[in-house]
Order: structure tokens, then sequence, then C-alpha cells
């Protein structure tokens, strides 16, 4: 499986975990050693067929693979000015998001190595609900780190968790979001490298993190590229999906990166809109710097502090984005645009009552995002959108921004 | 002096020689430079100069409580350059600890260049290896700075003679696998870690990490060039009830701590 398709090749760095400029691996000397290990397992078990059988049957008779491509003609029709819109169905996988797909590959990893315990960071809660899933069908210790604020917005995520015997630990530093519980999990891994692995939750950090959960996550644009030739007869006109970290959008957009007609559409958390600087769009208004161990665009000031990011969304808050998504929006493969809190929500609504499907309020950047490509491609346009999550986890939120329940919880009068 | 020079005159009165460090900018750019300077005149032999950065991933909590306060209080990547032009003006070798995000947002080659022109003896990088960046090692070669790069006890024989092989100045050896911080012990690999490195190099080698009573120097005074305190003195700062205080309270341990190496 080759890192990029033809039209990536030109001006490529081949250097292990560079994307162009991007990736690569900026981690104290403690971690390399792990890094080493980790690569070299995955190499190893990606040419393996008893490790892939072991994957696909997990994927299978656990998660739930294939997941099903939807035709949301209500949505399309009312929302999207007439597009046909076709959501990729990463919320029916068991944990209710895309996130299973990467753990299972990662925990499958950890046992390879040898090693009897995992950690992992998590903003919303979707990875680190899946790693504790994970860890408990394979018998693991588990540790999941969480900002504390985030462990406020998503309180029945940390429930899951620890009904899976996972140990939640509220970061304190910092701005107490995803950013921060990185930090966190580095830190204990780098203490207890020698019998933990790190099931790292997106396509950022260092190599050969953005290329294994990549790799791992694909699968959904190899099965949607087929669902949709089979349903539509020919491929979609636009792909879209939300980006925090980038996990689910790389995952759909890999298998049409060779199909330079297919426009791929990366949409970024607004927050309160750009302008006021209270936003998580990285690619948008970031510049490149090193965070979390990879070359990368950020959320920076001019002196190369992480500047605090800002989203409705938990999952997408992160001031970071994997350095491929990097590297394709510099050479012009695929497009990033920041989608605001309001319009994230109104799509979030609109989904629930034209096609009775509660979405992510990460993937709901996305639909907002498909809505605008609607307008932009008119009722003749295909587009593709990866419904990354299910929102039963954002259902809190939801009520109180729609005024459903007020801030205690109560149902508003 | 550069830290050649503070090395071979620790070896030449038969100790090693005491690091010290502490971020610039706490509790303020000027006290931070009375801090590190009554450091020096208590017995520290180099010293560090923390450049605060907002995601201090490999620091502990005591670390990254003084950072973040710097970080609050404004202090700049310039006021750090002015902290190691005060200290680097009493005659002790200064070098800089950063993480690379905030060296490579000001440039590399301007980084250099300026922190020369501080008197700045060179940097040490705790999360860039020498593998990972091409851009570090050229400029400050042509500054003719240190490059300090860190070991550690995961590190294999082959990654040990890479890094040394790019440390100009000393090799900066982890005590153990970790974050830093103070530990009552300091880890039974540091010993076979400085072992390995010195078979690879002629450089001085300091152990850090957990450093912070004078029996944990002398300890590690036995078998290595160096002994780097760090997060012990950022407690005494921490901990005081007002400036002053903090000073004395720096310079009382970095006393001790110089006793320790006196007693290998």
């Amino acid at each position: 499986m080759p890192d990029h398709g033809h039209v990536l090749a030109a001006g490529h760095d081949d250097r292990p975990g560079r994307f162009g400029p991007y990736g690569g691996r900026y981690v104290p000397e403690a971690l390399i050693a792990a890094l080493d290990e980790l690569d070299r397992e995955y190499t190893a078990a990606r040419q393996d067929p008893a490790f892939q059988a072991e994957l696909t049957h997990l994927l299978t008779t656990y998660t739930g693979r294939p997941t099903p491509v939807t035709e949301a003609a209500r949505f399309g029709e009312q929302a999207a000015h007439g597009a046909r819109i076709l959501l990729k169905r990463e919320d029916l996988n068991h944990t209710g998001s895309h996130k299973i797909n990467n753990v299972l590959g990662q925990a499958l990893l950890t046992k390879r190595i040898g090693k009897q315990r995992v950690i992992a960071e998590t903003g919303a809660g979707q990875h680190g609900v899946a790693t504790a899933t994970a860890a408990a069908l394979m018998g693991l210790d588990c540790v999941i780190y969480m900002g504390e604020e985030d462990t406020r917005r998503q309180a029945l995520n940390v429930a899951r968790m620890e009904l899976l015997g996972a140990t939640v630990v509220p970061v304190k530093t910092g701005s107490r979001t995803l950013k921060d519980a990185i930090n966190e999990a580095l830190r204990d891994w780098v203490t207890n490298v020698a019998t933990t692995n790190y099931v790292f939750g997106t396509v950022a950090g260092p190599h050969p993190f953005p290329t294994l959960v990549r790799d791992l996550q694909r699968i959904i644009g190899v099965e949607a590229r087929e669902q949709v030739l089979e349903l539509t007869g020919k491929l979609p006109d636009a792909v879209a999906a939300c980006v925090g970290g980038g996990s689910n959008a790389i995952g759909i957009f890999h298998a049409f990166i060779d199909d330079a007609d297919v426009a791929l559409y990366g949409f970024e958390a607004g927050g309160d809109g750009v302008s006021t600087g209270r936003h998580a769009a990285t690619i948008t208004a970031g510049t490149p710097g090193v965070l979390h161990g990879a070359r990368s665009y950020l959320l920076q000031d001019e002196m190369g502090q992480t500047i605090e990011s800002h989203s409705i969304s938990a999952g997408l808050d992160y001031p970071g984005v994997g350095p491929e998504h990097s590297w394709l929006k510099d050479i012009g493969r695929a497009t990033y645009e920041p989608v605001d809190d309001a319009d994230a929500m109104e799509a979030f609504r609109l989904l629930c009552r034209t096609e009775g499907i509660i979405p992510a309020i990460e993937s709901s950047h996305a639909l907002a995002g498909a809505r605008r490509l609607g307008e932009r491609l008119g009722p003749d346009a295909t587009i593709l959108v990866n419904l990354s999550g299910r929102g039963d986890k954002d259902v809190d939120t939801a009520a109180k921004w729609f005024g459903i329940m007020d801030e205690s919880g109560e149902v508003a009068p | 002096m550069s830290t050649t020079v503070a090395f071979e005159k620790a070896r030449a009165e038969g100790r090693s020689a005491l690091v010290g460090y502490l971020p610039a900018g706490y509790p303020s750019v000027d006290g931070s430079i009375a801090a590190l300077t009554a450091m020096i005149e208590a017995g520290v032999d180099i010293v560090e100069v923390g450049l605060p950065y907002s995601d201090p991933l490999i620091d502990g909590p005591v670390i990254q409580a003084a950072v973040d306060a710097a970080l609050r209080a404004g202090t700049t990547t310039k006021d750090v350059l002015r902290v190691v032009e005060a200290v680097a003006a009493t005659g002790a070798p200064a070098v800089v600890m950063s993480y690379w995000n905030p060296l490579d947002r000001y440039g590399a080659a301007a980084f250099a260049r300026d922190l020369a022109a501080a008197g700045g003896s060179g940097v040490i990088t705790p999360d860039l290896t020498p593998d990972a960046d091409d851009s570090w090692i050229p400029a400050a070669r042509e500054h003719g700075l240190d490059t300090v790069f860190l070991v550690a006890p995961s590190s294999t024989p082959e990654r040990i003679a890479m890094t040394t092989a790019a440390c100009r100045g000393f090799v900066y050896a982890t005590s153990v696998m970790g974050v830093t911080g103070t530990r009552e012990q300091v880890g039974d690999a540091a010993a076979g870690l400085v072992e390995r490195t010195k078979a690879t190099t002629e450089l001085p080698v300091a152990v850090g990490l957990g450093v912070s009573t004078a029996a944990q120097a002398a300890e590690i005074a036995a078998y290595a060039d160096g002994v780097v305190a760090g997060s012990a003195f950022v407690r005494r700062l921490l901990d005081a009830a007002d400036p002053a205080a903090g000073v004395a309270a720096v310079a009382e341990l970095a006393a001790d701590l110089a006793g320790g190496v006196r007693t290998r």
C-alpha cells in the first residue's frame, strides 16, 4: 500500500513518516525505542495474513463492518439544495463511531508486541470509549487521559469508560482539553514505556501514528467507494468529512485520492467564527510548526506557543491536525473550510428531523459542509458525507443549545 | 566561559560540575535573573535557562506550574535572551533548555545568532533528537553554540553513538524513564547509561532528572562529569513567601548540592 497515490508523488519526502515537509518525529529520545518498535511490528503485521485475518474477523463480527451507505433524500431535498447526499454510516459501528476501526488494530498490535497496558487520550470520549472497549475485549489494562473540561462536557462517556473497566484520569493542566490530555498521555508513556503501548486516537503525533492510524481507517473510504459505485454507477462529485485531528477524514479521503474528479473537503471547527479567534480551524487559520511530535499546521502565536482552541464539539477541539492533511492542503488535493458552531448545530437539527438520525456534533460539521457544497454544486451533484459518529454522547450539549434543557440539565418549561 | 572550560575546571578540582535549571520569567524576568545569579554565586558551575513553553511534555507538574506562570506573565523569547545575557555576564556558562517549536518559530538561524550575541553557550533540546530536523545543528555550528542532545535508558547503542556524535559541549543523560521532578531515588539505570555513553565519546556526560539532595548529587558525581538539578530549584521558588525568600532558598540549595558534588 503506497503512502500516497500517483498525484501526490511530486515533492514527497522519502523519509519515513514524512508528508512533504510535514510529519516526522519530534519527541524525547526516551520514546524513540518504543516508536521504532511500533513501526517495526506494524510493518510486519500489515504483511502478516494471520494478523490481517484476525483484524478482519473482529471488524466483521464485533464492529459490524461493512457499515452501510444511506441515501439521505429528505436531507438532500430540504437542506442541501437538492443535491444527492449519501451518508457513510460510521455511526453504526460498535461504540458509535469510526474510532473502533483504529483501536482494534492497535490493540492487536499491543498484544503482538507483548505489552499488557494501554493508554489513550480522548476529547469527546469516542476514542476513549473505543480503547476501553478493545482493552476489555482483549484483557488489557487501560488508562484514559481526558481534559477536565471534557470530562464535564462528556460525563456519559466517562461513565461508559469506567463501566468498561478503564481508569479515566481528568487532566487539570493547560486548557484542560484534548491537547493537554495528549501531553499527559505522552508523559505516562515516557514513564511506563516498557509495559505500555500508547493507542493514539488520530492521524497526528509522531511517526508511525499518522500512517498507522490512516491505514486502519482507510477501510471507510475503500468500502464507501465500492458502495457508491454500486448505488449510483459513478464516483461521487465530492467527499465531505469533519476534521479535528483528521482520522475519519483521511480514512474516507484516502481511497479517492487518485480519483482526480472527486473533490475532497475537510470541514474544521469554526467555533464562534474564525474572525473571533475562538475556533479550532487549524488548517484555515494556523501556521506550520511542531506539536505533539509532528510538524503540521497548528494554532500558535508568534512565539510558537500553542493557542487554545474552542469548539462546541469536544472531539474537534484540538489546535493541531494530522500532517497528511497539511500536505493535502498545500498541494491542493483537498480543500479545508471552517464551519462554525451555529451552522454545525443547524445541520445537526436538520438531520435529526429529516432522516431520524442523531449525528455526533463532530459529524454535523461535515453535514453543514455538505449543505454548502449542495448550494455550490447544485441538484445534479452527489456528495458523500462521512457520518463519523452518532450523537448519543452529545444529546446533553444539543438539548441545551436548542433550549430543550436548561444549564442545570432540567427540561425547560 | 564555555561549558567545556567549566567541565575542565571541575575535573581539575577532582569533582563533577553542578548544573542548575530555572525557567526564564518566573517569578518575573528580573526575578529569574536574580535567582540564577544567586545560584551561580552559591556554587553552580553551569546554568540552564528554561524557555517557557505551553506544552512541556517531558516536564512534571513543578516545572509546568512555573512555566505556565511565566507565560501568563507575558514572558517572550526576547526575555529569555535577556536573562541569558544577564547571567552570562557573571562569567558562568548559560545554556538554554528549550522545546523545539519556539526555536523553530523564531527561526533556527536567527535564534542561534541572537543567543550567541547574548553570550549564551548552547541549547539543550529535550524533544529534538539529532536526526529529527536538519536546521538546528548547522545553525548552532555557525555560531559556535553547544548542541546538547539527550540519551535515555531506552537508547540503543547505535542511537547513543549517533547522538553523542552530534553533541557539542556535553551529553545530557536522563537518569530514569520519566519526566522532570524530584525523586527518592535517581535510578539504577543512570550509572549504566553513563558508562554506555562514555564508551562512544570524550565529551563530558551530565546526569539529570530527579536530583534534589546533596546525597543524590554525591552519588551521581561518583560516575558522571556533571549533575543537573532543576525541579528542586523551581520548587524552592514556588514555595517561597516572596521573591527575595525564593532567591535565598535557591542559593541555599545550590550551596548544599555544590557540597554534594565535592564529596564523591
